[in-house]
């Protein structure tokens, strides 16, 4: 498995440049993210509808991989599929099959004698997508929806479209991402997307502790302190400390942590006055973020929720679009010759 | 040819055929909605011509059209807007070129999405006929049979024209 494959374009894009998977933000520029986030503004018109539904992916199946637990993500990319007309099949991993003692490619070649178009994986191990994407049956969609540390692509692509929703732009916006980096495969597709999208600054703010080593070469620049941090700041994006990927002593206590990098409202006021509060959920109340302010004017910690539905829509009907034009090719091709 | 298309003729023949076929059907509040791209500019130009008050809707059909299959998902898309509840309305739906009718079956399913109409006048601007589906316009600006090597593309907005196209075979 190589989490950091420098080309993993290969793999995701068809030789057209159109998205076949989506395992990464990593090699995709400015455009393609571009479409992604305009297909998702189409689909944001058809969730206001009495009919939520399009016939796009009418009688192809998608079925959620998750070998790890989730709720929103999962639940979000079961309604995406759902309003683009596709079956959709859960499977939650964690309790089924692997812990009878099947090899993950055995439980694929199963899956795919269902004759399933499109795998939505979710997996503790960085890289799980790109494996099973090198590994599956030609014509099948490989979507990432989060692996171990490495990428979380759907959820940074919904923030960027709740960004350009509020601030109508990229370009000069200094955004800042607060808190657990260490732990965040949102953070890494976040500082990515922010970087490609063309913002002006984005700031990393945590304690050394919750900090990659290199990650400055990510894209950012590093603050240790939240006051001076917040400053002139139009996006803050704050990260859920995550708890349970915790090891050893990287934090002296909750409390320490939340008096020293908790977003409250006098540390928020110190960013600009339009300043917008993001958090991926599931958020931990006093812990990184004060209620007042998750549920204040500045808050769109919902929004992304419903953003997030657009966006799966438009990654899974462009992935399964570029799948198909694909076979379309080759069929044509065979034909020729 | 282009003589045969001069816009303003073509817009008065629309328009005069709407006008008869409102009339006849007893129609006073029609909805207008135009298919993306050339259907929205005549809209834009004909609800101004027919006086409507209302604003016209925009429908962009990409999430609906039969061809997905073969060439995936139109990079182009954007949002359809019905600035209007289409439930129990009079619609006129128009489009600038109808041929194999794919397009209008599209946006009919569509506009089935947000409600039920009364129902649906369907308007063109050139019928170049070779249908495909069982769907015919009840007001054309003019029928027009073309070789297989030409296109012809409405383009606008100002002004407002049509372009004749020799492809290649």
């Amino acid at each position: 498995m190589t989490a950091n494959d420098p080309s993993p374009n290969h793999l995701q894009l068809t030789r057209d440049g159109q998205l076949r998977h989506f395992l990464t933000l990593d090699g995709l520029d400015r455009a393609l993210l571009t479409d992604i986030l305009d297909t998702a503004d189409s689909f944001i018109e058809v969730g206001e509808r009495t009919i939520k539904k399009v016939p796009l992916l009418r009688g192809r199946t998608v079925v959620n991989l998750f070998f790890e637990s989730s709720t929103r993500t999962r639940s979000t990319f079961e309604l995406a599929a759902k309003r683009l007309s596709a079956d959709v099949l859960n499977l939650d991993i964690s309790t089924s099959a692997t812990s009878k003692g099947e090899s993950l490619s055995d439980t694929l070649l199963n899956l795919e004698a269902m004759a399933s178009d499109m795998f939505v994986v979710r997996h503790s191990q960085s890289g799980a997508p790109h494996f099973i994407a090198e590994s599956v049956t030609p014509g099948v969609a490989i979507i990432n929806a989060g692996d171990g540390r490495h990428a979380h692509p759907t959820q940074a692509m919904l923030d960027m479209l709740t960004i350009r929703q509020h601030k109508g732009r990229f370009e000069g916006l200094k955004v800042a991402i607060v808190g657990d980096v260490l732990h965040s495969r949102v953070a890494r597709s976040q500082i990515r997307a922010l970087n490609v999208l063309g913002v002006d600054e984005v700031r990393v703010i945590a304690p050394g502790t919750l900090l990659p080593k290199d990650v400055e070469s990510l894209g950012c620049t590093v603050e240790y302190d939240m006051a001076r941090g917040m400053k002139d700041l139009d996006v803050v994006i704050m990260l859920r400390l995550q708890k349970e990927r915790m090891e050893g002593a990287l934090l002296p206590s909750e409390r320490e942590f939340y008096r020293l990098y908790g977003l409250n409202q006098d540390k928020l006021s110190l960013a600009q006055p339009d300043c917008i509060v993001m958090h991926p959920g599931p958020i931990n109340r006093g812990v990184e973020i004060e209620s007042a302010v998750a549920d204040g004017p500045q808050s769109v910690i919902l929004n992304q929720v419903t953003n997030g539905i657009a966006v799966r829509m438009a990654v899974m009907s462009m992935a399964m679009g570029g799948q198909v034009a694909e076979r379309q090719q080759k069929q044509s091709k065979g034909a020729q010759a | 040819m282009t003589a045969l298309l001069d816009m303003d003729q073509l817009l008065n023949e629309l328009e005069a055929g709407l006008r008869r076929v409102l009339e006849d059907r007893g129609v006073e509040k029609p909805a207008l909605i135009g298919i993306r791209t050339g259907g929205v500019w005549l809209a834009d130009v004909l609800s101004k011509r027919l006086g409507l008050e209302e604003p016209f809707g925009e429908l962009d059909i990409s999430f609906y059209r039969d061809d997905f299959s073969r060439i995936g998902l139109n990079p182009k898309v954007k949002p359809s807007s019905l600035p209007f509840d289409t439930e129990g309305r009079d619609i006129i739906l128009i489009d600038d070129v109808i041929m194999s009718g794919r397009t209008i079956r599209a946006a009919m399913n569509e506009i089935f999405d947000y409600g039920r109409p009364a129902s649906i006048i369907l308007a063109t601007l050139i019928d170049l006929g070779a249908r495909e589906l069982p769907i015919q316009p009840d007001v054309t600006g003019r029928s027009l049979a073309l070789e297989s090597h030409q296109r012809v593309k409405l383009r606008g907005p100002e002004p407002l024209h049509i372009e004749f196209q020799e492809t290649g075979h």
